[in-house]
């Protein structure tokens, strides 16, 4: 799993904030994204957790290029995504496709199954000739678990689980590399959200994908995920494989999270410490300075306001061949188990 | 101790063009003061609709209760005058909705909402009204409560509103709370802070407490007890630890089943087949047949009561012992 498939490196997105209305003057910017670098490797799901705000929504959009990147690169097979536009770009969407959260409003009420499994085919008529298209389109349903015969059906007339997996159809027509999910499961009621899980992972196996799985439920992305990363405000602050990070955080943000996350098990939480942060995440507009979190994290002293902490191995757990040696952006990381391994 | 809220054989149809929509079939459940009963269910199973019977806020048409009665305090409320039930609702019974964006009013302050409770149920005057505003703000720990008592809703974050939706419930210090899915529009980090906040006042004012849920994991340490109700029946009851070990119902077995768990990372997960009934063809016997790994004959004709499985328990399922032991 050595190949880096989507090289990410530097991100930035800054949306300007903006006074008067016939002379715009910028007063300031959300820092949406600032200064985002990982990898996502061939054939692996990356999952990205963090709470609403933190800017993970925004990456997967700059990662599609919906947004333009303020800077940074995104690098697709050593090409530069955030700096292409027409048909180059229309070129590399075709590989990297994208899973919406809500299979209510990111299907078009008026179209019927099939056009809309079908549409990218209209962009890209070169991946099946008209003849072929219907076929194709009932395989696809088959692929997902639907009924080919639904073809004609339209949104309204599928449940919610079943509209997702209409999605996941649409995601897969063009036999892309790359598949971005943004909240894929969390409109979904729990016994439904078990069958897409798992209708994800058999379809990764089967057209080896890379997913990159955007949630913010702690416990569907360990599921799913063989890396993960941890945004708060912006930043990446710790990420690593699933065992780093569930079981060896270093992170106290990650800890904080983890901890909190509610466990159906009584027994099991009886044993878990439960770290309550206080307060509210704080303005993108206005982050605090040096490390973001140290309005809100109980380890925090005079070094984290003046010094941003970077992403990397931290220096004491550096050639340690220990799970806790990942990356990790806190000045004074050190190992917690919050979660109680079984 | 004292039975603060009983509900006995509720019944709850919508009438629409489609069809009558069975939404509640005859659910029983009861509160004692300072007691939490968690209500646990899908879209659809009937869990806000009961709730919505229970405070008399029922959209009625097309609502309507058909059968059944609700007493709270020894009281019949059903049969109550409507002006009745108004004294009721706020004093002694209030609700806490799940986005408390859209429950307050967005261009009135936090202040005169909270106020508002003072001056309609306690005859109080503007000003004394405000200052009660302000310790209420206080007790829920919003900070600056003083400063922030004539901001507007869309000033607070989702957490601080949801805050005032609590501080708003417990105003008239109520006997019971209905909370419908208070945490589920927020934060992990801030659902933990707001469940703690919630538990502690109940704590304190020893009232009786009906958390609405679709998360197992919520309710897990703050419940004494569970109901679980699907396709508008309760299909199982226990004390909150046992349902989590020895689940007795095949339904709760596979919800439990299938939720990921943060501590275990397994691979395929299990996922329970099929979809949930539409409340306007309700399958015969026993609802959950079309879906349930023991279904066998006589589920499909013979509707089950709630069995007694053991002290305290329930299971409306023909093969609870099979389901128990296996």
């Amino acid at each position: 799993m050595a190949e880096a498939i989507l090289e990410v490196r530097d991100l930035v997105k800054h949306f300007p904030l903006t006074q008067g209305i016939i002379v715009k003057k910028q007063i300031g910017a959300v820092k949406a994204v600032d200064g985002v670098s990982f990898d996502l490797y061939r054939g692996e799901t990356l999952g990205i957790v963090g709470e609403s705000g933190c800017g993970k929504s925004t990456v997967a959009k700059l990662l599609m290029n919906l947004e333009r990147a303020t800077s940074g690169q995104v690098l697709y097979k050593g090409e530069d995504i955030t700096k292409l536009s027409g048909r180059a770009l229309k070129a590399v969407r075709r590989n990297i496709q994208m899973v919406f959260q809500d299979p209510y409003t990111s299907l078009n009420p008026r179209m019927t199954v099939g056009d809309i499994i079908g549409e990218p085919f209209e962009i890209h008529p070169e991946v099946a000739p008209k003849g072929d298209r219907r076929r194709k389109v009932q395989d696809l349903l088959d692929v997902v678990g639907l009924n080919p015969e639904y073809i004609n059906r339209y949104p309204h007339q599928f449940s919610g689980g079943q509209r997702q997996r209409i999605g996941i159809a649409r995601g897969l027509a063009l036999n892309p590399e790359i598949i971005i999910c943004d909240e894929p499961v969390s409109a979904l009621d729990v016994s439904v959200q078990a069958q897409v899980i798992n209708l994800m992972g058999r379809l990764q196996k089967e057209f080896d994908l890379s997913y990159m799985f955007i949630a913010h439920d702690l416990s569907i992305v360990r599921h799913i995920s063989d890396r993960v990363g941890v945004m708060y405000l912006g930043k990446m602050v710790e990420i690593g494989d699933d065992e780093q990070i569930y079981e060896h955080p270093t992170h106290p943000y990650t800890q904080a999270l983890l901890s909190a996350v509610p466990v159906p098990d009584p027994e099991s939480r009886e044993h878990r410490e439960r770290i309550i942060l206080s307060g509210d995440v704080p303005s993108p507009a206005n982050p605090p300075s040096g490390c973001r979190f140290r309005t809100r994290c109980w380890k925090a002293q005079d070094k984290c306001a003046t010094e941003v902490p970077l992403l990397a191995v931290p220096e004491r757990f550096k050639g340690a061949d220990s799970p806790a040696a990942h990356e990790s952006a806190c000045h004074f990381a050190e190992e917690k188990d919050v979660v109680g391994a079984a | 101790m004292d039975t603060l809220l009983d509900v006995r054989d509720l019944h709850v149809e919508f009438r629409t063009r489609d069809g009558v929509a069975k939404a509640v079939n005859g659910v029983n459940y009861s509160v004692n003061a300072g007691e939490t009963l968690a209500v646990l269910g899908e879209s659809g199973s009937g869990k806000s609709v009961t709730a919505q019977a229970i405070m008399g806020i029922l959209d009625s048409p097309p609502g309507h209760i058909t059968r059944g009665r609700i007493f709270f305090q020894g009281a019949d409320v059903l049969s109550l005058h409507r002006e009745a039930r108004r004294v009721l609702r706020g004093a002694r019974m209030a609700m806490i909705f799940q986005d408390a964006l859209s429950a307050l009013n967005p261009v009135l302050s936090v202040g005169d909402q909270l106020g508002e409770m003072f001056v309609v149920h306690r005859g109080l005057s503007r000003r004394d009204a405000r200052a009660r505003a302000v310790e209420l703000m206080d007790r829920v720990r919003i900070p600056a409560a003083r400063q922030r008592v004539g901001d507007y809703p869309h000033q607070f974050s989702g957490g601080m509103r949801q805050r005032i939706m609590i501080a708003m419930a417990m105003a008239l210090e109520p006997d019971l709370i209905i909370a419908d899915e208070p945490t589920t529009a927020l934060d992990v980090t801030v659902q933990a802070q707001v469940m703690e906040l919630l538990a502690e006042l109940q704590r304190e004012m020893r009232m009786g407490l009906i958390l609405i849920t679709h998360d197992l994991g919520v309710v897990a340490d703050v419940a004494d007890k569970i109901a679980v109700m699907y396709a508008g029946r309760i299909v199982e009851t226990a004390p909150v630890h046992q349902i989590y070990q020895r689940p007795a119902h095949p339904y709760t077995k596979g919800l439990l089943d299938s939720i990921p768990r943060l501590d275990q990372k397994g691979q395929e997960l299990y996922a329970i087949k099929g979809l949930p009934p539409s409340l306007l063809r309700i399958p015969p016997g026993c609802p959950f047949h079309p879906r349930c790994p023991m279904a066998q004959e006589v589920c499909r004709t013979d509707e089950p009561p709630l069995y007694e499985v053991g002290p305290k328990r329930g299971s409306a399922c023909h093969f609870w012992k099979e389901t128990l032991g296996g």
